[in-house]
């Protein structure tokens, strides 16, 4: 009992960084219909920054964290607006295209910059672990800090979109852009919000997932990225709880299945049931149905 | 219809993202290369250099070449190689040369890389290498060995630890090979009854990890360790081994067998930390290293043991004075990819004064009168005492270990 809970909090642990990161995966395809492949390397940005201020210039890890989130807002917004801002008419491919382009750049100016040694992370989360019944299951500050940061998130990110003028826009965009134009909204404005906060989530992610396990290289988005990409399709992309709902239950399905199946098949298991769910809802968990028009 | 296409467009962007991932490592390598170029001929000229110093000719001199990543993320183990395989040629010239010949000793960056290990011992060779004693990581000595058996050049690799690299008969090594590693290993545990239940966590997408986990648990049994988990971790998902762990903490593991590299070590040393869990850790050759990684917290490695042929903190007057000259010049305590190369410099040197060859022999004439002479030898080294090669190319040499105590490793004897 105590070894099952202990593999159902490092799934949920696991599950809520992909979470983090799906989230940014989520809204900016909600949004803009993209698929911003550079997100996970924004990731490692957010990563490399908090690394230089606190083990490099002995800044506390406060001020890192914020760099961290500044670097990764000012990062986001100009990646779109260099790279995806004049394809706004092209085609879908093209923009995906540009999108892998950016994260090849910034992982390759990642190599260069730092080099190509894995960096070891010195966790900037100082909270105390827990231990419960009787020490049997030890529940880690970091594991504790990220589901934390995971439900915050959620919650402000729904209130910023139902609640405020913004937040509408961002709805209205993503249901018609052309109508939203119509009604006075600045399309190009509120895109390049979205990718300010999905930016502003990759650099808290990159906090977490280098808190969690402490190595730092130029690919350390990368695979994250990936996982928490399939998240976001698994609980339906373009929906903010689908996203956490996809989170989570990989994390768990991938533990789990690791724990009592094998540790050989556990990927395999994690995207077979992807797999499953995508043929019996084709949209994701969450996903909306839309109706086509004839 | 619209939806169809959607869906369409995340498959092909899966598709392309992992062709992406799959390309990583390539696009790692190249953008190396290019500061790898500039250092590379910056190193030849330097060891050129060297041997003018010494005094030696052009004619009648022997050519080792020898290859290894440079830059790059295993470049601590070509450095090493290098480095190790200058002190050793130094003081050989020093002491007059083997067979009174002036050796020199050329070395180029080959990244860790097959296609560019090729190109790195064409390089040697228009540099007029007699001897190779390369490659330094098994992947690249893999795509090399071809080539010298081809041309019959005598090759000893210091550190390729793949089974198969051994199997031409010009090929040589110094280091364990990764069946023996793990059988080494069991024997070792058992010998000095560390423990008896023994959990094993290995990359199964490796063939070093995996090689030496096969024979670990195919010699367990004869030295009266019970195997009680075996887990197993991918190159794609090599942060989170709280699970792993967690199994073979039920399993009730008294140690845990880590037969991989020292970054992906540095990780489950952390998080059994954090899990409030404490067994032995045992690793092999992969782990050392775990010490120099900058910023880990070296506590986490209290006690942690590992079958390394060499400690530079080892008493005897070969290891002191190879590490003294090693600190001196390069600033910096030897591994044992230093040592590896500095014996094979010496195993090449016995083994040439029982051939009796000279410089002036054509390579192929050199490798046919080392091949006998190789299974004589008998010498002393950094790596073992009383080193000796079988047929195969395989050395015989005892075991030893090392354990990590206040943040220094301190051999086991």
């Amino acid at each position: 009992m105590s070894s099952f809970l202990s593999y159902l909090i490092n799934g949920i642990s696991l599950g809520s960084v992909y979470a983090i990161i799906a989230l940014g995966y989520t809204m900016v395809y909600g949004i803009a219909k993209m698929l911003n492949f550079a997100h996970g390397d924004v990731i490692m940005v957010g990563g490399y920054t908090v690394f230089i201020c606190t083990s490099m210039l002995g800044l506390p890890p406060v001020v890192g964290i914020l760099a961290a989130v500044v670097i990764c807002t000012v990062l986001g917004v100009l990646i779109e607006r260099i790279a995806y801002k004049p394809l706004r008419g092209a085609s879908s491919l093209s923009v995906l295209i540009t999108a892998i382009g950016v994260s090849y750049f910034l992982q390759n100016a990642a190599l260069l910059l730092f080099g190509a040694d894995t960096k070891s992370f010195q966790s900037v989360i100082s909270i105390p672990s827990i231990t419960l019944m009787n020490g049997e299951v030890n529940v880690s500050g970091v594991t504790i800090a990220t589901v934390v940061s995971c439900a915050v998130i959620l919650i402000g990110l729904t209130t910023f979109i139902n609640r405020t003028k913004t937040g509408q826009a961002m709805l209205a965009v993503s249901e018609d852009k052309g109508a939203a134009t119509l009604m006075g909204i600045n399309v190009n404005r509120t895109i390049a919000i979205t990718f300010a906060i999905g930016s502003a989530l990759a650099a808290i992610a990159g906090v977490l997932l280098c808190s969690a396990y402490p190595v730092l290289s130029s690919t350390t988005g990368a695979m994250p990225g990936i996982k928490a990409f399939t998240a976001a399709v698994f609980g339906g992309i373009g929906s903010i709880p689908g996203a956490l709902i996809g989170g989570l239950v990989m994390g768990v399905i991938e533990n789990l299945s690791k724990a009592y199946i094998s540790s050989q098949l556990s990927d395999a298991i994690v995207f077979a049931v992807l797999i499953v769910v995508l043929l019996v809802k084709p949209t994701g968990l969450m996903g909306k149905q839309i109706q086509e028009k004839v | 219809m619209k939806m169809k296409r959607t869906m369409c467009a995340a498959m092909a962007a899966a598709m392309a993202v992992s062709a992406a991932g799959c390309g990583n490592s390539a696009s790692t390598s190249e953008t190396t290369a290019a500061a790898g170029g500039s250092e590379t001929t910056a190193a030849a000229g330097g060891s050129e250099t060297a041997a003018a110093d010494s005094g030696a000719s052009a004619e009648g001199e022997f050519v080792l070449g020898g290859s290894g990543p440079l830059t790059g993320s295993a470049a601590i183990y070509g450095n090493a190689v290098k480095n190790g395989g200058q002190i050793a040629v130094d003081e050989i010239n020093a002491a007059g040369g083997i067979n009174g010949h002036q050796v020199k000793w050329i070395f180029e960056d080959d990244e860790a890389d097959a296609e560019k290990a090729v190109n790195a011992y064409n390089t040697l060779k228009d540099g007029g290498m007699q001897m190779f004693v390369g490659t330094t990581t098994s992947g690249a000595c893999m795509a090399v060995i071809a080539e010298t058996e081809n041309d019959n050049m005598f090759q000893i690799t210091p550190s390729g630890s793949t089974k198969d690299i051994t199997a031409p008969a010009n090929v040589f090594r110094m280091c364990f090979s990764d069946p023996a590693q793990g059988t080494k290993s069991a024997e070792y545990i058992g010998q000095n009854k560390l423990a008896t239940k023994v959990g094993v966590i290995y990359d199964n997408s490796d063939a070093y990890s995996s090689g030496i986990y096969e024979n670990f648990v195919k010699e367990a049994p004869n030295q009266g360790i019970e195997v009680v988990g075996a887990e197993s971790f991918n190159s794609e998902s090599k942060t989170d081994f709280k699970t792993q762990l967690q199994k073979l903490k039920d399993a009730g593991s008294e140690l845990v067998f880590l037969p991989f590299y020292y970054t992906e070590a540095s990780l489950v040393l952390k998080q059994a930390n954090e899990m409030g869990w404490a067994p032995k850790f045992f690793g092999c050759d992969g782990m050392d290293g775990i010490l120099s990684l900058p910023d880990f917290d070296t506590s986490l490695a209290e006690g942690l043991m590992l079958l390394t042929p060499f400690s530079a903190d080892a008493s005897d007057e070969l290891t002191q004075n190879f590490v003294a000259k090693y600190k001196e010049a390069y600033g910096d305590t030897p591994n044992q990819f230093a040592a590896d190369a500095y014996d094979a410099v010496y195993v090449i040197k016995a083994a040439a004064e029982t051939a009796g060859i000279t410089p002036d022999m054509s390579v192929s004439d050199i490798t046919d009168a080392m091949e006998p002479a190789m299974l004589e030898v008998k010498m002393d080294g950094l790596t073992g005492k009383d080193i000796s090669f079988d047929e195969e190319g395989e050395p015989n040499k005892a075991p030893k270990a090392v354990e990590i105590v206040s943040g220094a490793y301190k051999s086991l004897e």
